[in-house]
């Protein structure tokens, strides 16, 4: 048997991903507490070979691994990119909450990089076991990071209820799978297509095996019926893990809707359509009429997140490359926004102190001018409002659906976002508007600020000039499917 | 081709000046001061060319600048003025100085950031007057109104959270559903969001009046149309000085120009079908809202309702169809601009001596202030239509364009030249004559120099425009002419 190193070298980043985060976990025995700012160091390390790795990969073409169970596109590139860029944003806002609240461990780091590996090998699977690897990597790492403050009874809450849904959902996409695997003989995802589009299979099957696999999709992305575990895992986490929570795996259930639903079940789009609409309505609607209701900020985010869902299914229920591009589009956009949200969030807490009621936002702009509009500026970019990225992000997923046919769908999210933009409103009113509950001075370090000045620098420029972003999706969409 | 950036320099000056003012917050008042006049100077200064090399008889878009932005898309930075949006561009950069002089000395809270949301939101506002690209229209269309939400909200009176919000979701409202049309004309048009190319469209009626009727949602809500004014008598009392006066004098014309720019040329079938509905509620606005006007308390709260009423005039005029009635609804909106802000710096003046807008509080007032009650009867005269003043070329000349198309238009028209006169000159009487009625009107002082400067400066500008209109009708005529001949083409 002869290894050729050239068969697994699209596994490469991966392989960096794996190998660096062992020896992070190894290093981290011989670290004490007090030097254990090294571990956030190796940790952003790991993330910057692991780029290196994917930035090398680059050549434009479609390869394969392992048998062709694995696989490196354009899209999966890009991606990969999106998600270590945001983790790199994730460890630096998260680094001085965690010290605080004695979370700044190996562990942390060890459970973060683990769950990013689950989200790249989401990403490049080309194979439905190996999709479901991913899955279940990203998913037990997570649950892990929920329950990390062991004393928090809402934590522990939470982690509880995330791992018995998530458990009950992966049951569900694996029957799904399994009928899928039944109708066509593999679980190869090209091959899946191709056994589809030859039309010998008997539909009933197939719909039978795609209702659950859309229904572990909606768990993953949080859609509505399935968007129970959003809100209180929001909620009930430390925010530090909520940020991760919030950003990264959302990008992998982007990756996981268009692996399985694009990718493999690409001929049954009439038949998935109409389930994603449904999902895609409900998400609008109830995301964001319930948000409003909400005191709590990470809970009012947790909706935000299940209507934001539903506009991202917008864009791949158009059901070409165009809406699955605009749904990237969305997506990236997204992620660079939350991230910042949280990151604000977490700069609002000090010790013992969590800053996560909205009240705690009044007079913001009283407090510190700069962090109150870089929250403007995450606020009615959620909001779709122009100038600004989410306004793109909106225009582009809503011109795809109605190149799709489904005016009266647009009418209805059009009319959807104006109730949201009540809640987001809310907040900017209250940074702006109301008097500071408090003139204590914000705790923070340097480098936070900085990063969030970035951050919002680049949501705002991306509001004014948002074409790199959109060439980026498009480039990715249209090289790896055509 | 030789190179001009004027419109790019009438957007971008003020919004640049407005961020370096607004990194002046924790600086002393003086340096704040002096950038904020500065900027808005050297802005209006820059909107000059535009006046002075406007071609007269060139039919199509002047001084066009076209850079593609979002190519994905095929979104193209596209700026262009005709006769119409010219005078809107000029006017508001114009406003933009009086409001910062109007500011000097009364923001006593984040002064930075007060006249950094004006310079920034005077620049998004000559955006949405020479975008010739839906989205970019759309983008600054909605931009204008954060920084005008938080003027409302952080500078206002005591209701001011309530207005502002009630202000920035009924105006979202309308231009959402904005969106979706031009979303729906960009394929229409083949994927272009060129709106000039929409202007050549031939739509079906049934979706021509569903066009129409989502502009009408986002317009009518902008130009405060009766029966969805109800945000504006809001926003305007909570809303301090500066920003009544920009509401007031800018933001409800953004709406009527809405009506000249997208709904007559783009669905000129629908227009016409649906006219009667667009004549009766202007009708509504002109004679019922004069009589609520009537009524009011609160002298803020009159002139709202009196801009209105105003505000009716411009859209009957519009629905017209002919030279007269649009000219003369684009003469009332910049006529309306200039007493609009007048009445309300005059209000500003009053409230920053007594703390208190309600008409009962004041009496006698030109005992203690006699130029002051000079310069507001002006006002008062060219609000009522009086002839030597731009008020009446404005009403005047709707009416004829009213006349010609049914005589009873023009008669209910003109009927508020009754009812119009009535409501100002009686608050003018209530608040200015009679005997002096308490302690506080005893102790006012008169108009400073400041304040003289800033009505002196709108006092010449009624007069001017009172008596030689044709110093803008002249530029009009042709862009007017383009526009009636695209919006009576039947498009079947």
């Amino acid at each position: 048997m002869n290894f050729a190193f050239s068969s697994i070298a699209p596994a490469l980043p991966e392989i960096v991903l794996l190998i660096s985060l062992c020896l992070l976990l190894l290093l981290d025995l011989w670290i004490n507490d007090e030097h254990r700012f090294y571990t956030y160091v190796l940790a952003q390390l790991a993330l910057i070979a692991t780029g290196i790795a994917v930035v090398n990969a680059e050549n434009g073409s479609v390869v394969t691994a392992f048998s062709g169970m694995f696989i490196s596109d354009a899209m999966a590139r890009t991606l990969n990119v999106f998600s270590l860029i945001t983790m790199g944003f994730v460890f630096a806002y998260s680094r001085l909450y965690s010290q605080d609240r004695g979370l700044f461990k190996g562990e942390f780091f060890v459970l973060m990089l683990f769950a990013l590996l689950g989200i790249m090998i989401m990403i490049s699977a080309n194979h439905f076991l190996v999709l479901y690897l991913g899955l279940e990597m990203l998913s037990l790492a997570q649950c892990a990071l929920i329950a990390l403050q062991r004393e928090s009874k809402n934590a522990t809450e939470a982690a509880m209820k995330y791992f018995v849904l998530s458990a009950l959902a992966s049951g569900l996409l694996l029957y799904g799978l399994s009928m899928l695997y039944g109708a066509t003989g593999t679980l190869v995802i090209p091959e899946v297509a191709n056994a589809i589009a030859a039309n010998t299979i008997d539909p009933a099957i197939l719909v039978f095996g795609l209702v659950f696999v859309v229904a572990g999709i909606g768990f993953k992305l949080g859609a509505v019926p399935f968007h129970m575990w959003i809100p209180d895992v929001y909620e009930g986490s430390p925010t530090s893990v909520t940020l991760f929570v919030a950003s990264v795996p959302k990008i992998a259930a982007f990756a996981f809707i268009i692996r399985l639903l694009v990718g493999s079940l690409g001929a049954m789009v009439s038949d998935w359509q109409p389930m994603l609409v449904i999902m895609a309505v409900l998400s609008i609607g109830l995301g964001n009429i319930v948000a409003i209701a909400q005191t709590n900020i990470k809970r009012m985010l947790a909706f935000s997140t299940i209507s934001h869902m539903g506009y991202l299914l917008l864009g791949i229920l158009a059901g070409n490359n165009i809406g699955y591009a605009a749904s990237m589009f969305y997506v990236a956009s997204y992620v660079i926004i939350s991230v910042a949200a949280f990151g604000i969030v977490l700069l609002l807490s000090r010790h013992g102190f969590e800053g996560d009621r909205l009240d705690d936002f009044k007079g913001l702009n009283n407090r510190s001018p700069w962090v109150a509009f870089m929250m403007l500026l995450v606020m009615v970019s959620m909001a779709g409002i122009p100038p600004s990225v989410g306004f793109f992000a909106k225009l582009s997923v809503l011109s795809a659906v109605l190149d799709a046919g489904y005016t009266w769908l647009v009418v209805y999210a059009v009319i959807f976002s104006l109730i949201g933009a009540f809640y987001y409103l809310r907040i900017i009113k209250l940074m702006y508007m109301d008097d500071p509950t408090t003139d204590q001075p914000l705790v923070t370090e340097p480098d936070h600020l900085i990063l969030i000045g970035l951050n919002g620098l680049v949501i705002f420029v991306l509001g004014i000039i948002p074409q790199s972003l959109i060439d980026l999706c498009v480039n990715a969409i249209n090289h790896s499917f055509r | 081709m030789n190179f001009h950036a004027y419109l790019s320099f009438s957007i971008w000056l003020p919004i640049i000046m407005g961020c370096l003012v607004a990194l002046t917050e924790h600086e002393v008042r003086r340096l704040t001061l002096s950038l904020s006049l500065l900027g808005a100077v050297l802005s209006f200064l820059v909107t000059l060319p535009l006046y002075a090399q406007f071609s007269a008889t060139a039919t199509g878009m002047q001084f066009v600048e076209m850079v593609p932005w979002i190519q994905a898309y095929n979104i193209n930075y596209h700026l262009g003025i005709d006769g119409i949006s010219l005078w809107f561009v000029l006017l508001n950069s114009f406003v933009t100085i009086l409001v910062v002089i109007a500011g000097w000395v009364v923001i006593r809270t984040h002064l930075a950031q007060y006249m950094a949301a004006f310079l920034i939101s005077s620049g998004l506002i000559n955006g949405i007057f020479e975008s010739l690209d839906a989205v970019l229209f759309y983008v600054f269309f909605e931009a204008t109104l954060i920084p005008m939400f938080l003027i409302i909200g952080m500078w206002g009176g005591p209701q001011r959270v309530y207005a502002s919000i009630k202000f920035f979701l009924y105006t979202l409202m309308g231009s959402l559903l904005m969106l979706a049309a031009f979303i729906y004309l960009y394929f229409e048009a083949g994927r272009s969001f060129e709106i000039l190319k929409y202007q050549s469209l031939t739509l079906a009626l049934p979706v021509q009046i569903l066009i129409f009727l989502a502009f009408f949602a986002s317009f009518a809500v902008k130009a405060a149309m009766w029966p969805v004014h109800t945000w504006l008598p809001d926003a305007h009392v909570e809303a301090p000085t500066g920003g009544s006066v920009i509401l007031a004098a800018i933001t409800l014309k953004t709406g009527a120009y809405g009506f000249l720019r997208f709904s007559l040329p783009i669905t000129p079938n629908a227009a016409h079908s649906l006219s009667g509905m667009m004549i009766g509620l202007s009708l509504v606005a002109i004679l019922y809202v004069a009589l609520v006007a009537l009524i009011q308390k609160d002298m803020k709260k009159l002139i709202a309702y009196s801009s209105v009423s105003h505000m009716g005039f411009v859209t009957l005029g519009i629905f017209m169809f002919n030279p007269l009635g649009i000219e003369g609804s684009i003469l009332q909106m910049i006529s309306h601009a200039f007493v609009s802000i007048a009445m309300f710096l005059c209000i500003g003046v009053l409230y920053d001596r007594m703390h208190t807008r309600n008409i009962e509080d004041y009496g006698g007032v030109a005992n203690t202030m006699p130029v002051f009650a000079a310069f507001l009867m002006l006002f008062v005269m060219a609000s009522a239509g009086l002839p030597g003043t731009s008020g009446f070329v404005g009403e005047f000349t709707v009416i004829l364009g009213a006349i010609k198309v049914n005589f009873w238009y023009a008669l209910l028209a003109g009927a508020n030249l009754v009812f119009g006169a009535a409501y100002i000159l009686w608050m003018y009487k209530r608040v200015i004559f009679g005997e002096v009625v308490n302690a506080e009107v005893a102790k006012l002082t008169d108009v400073t120099s400041r304040e003289k400067f800033f009505l002196a400066i709108i006092v010449v500008l009624i007069i001017a425009m009172g008596l030689y209109p044709q110093l803008i009708t002249s530029t009009l005529h042709t862009s007017v002419n383009q526009l009636i001949q695209q919006s009576s083409v039947i498009k079947y």
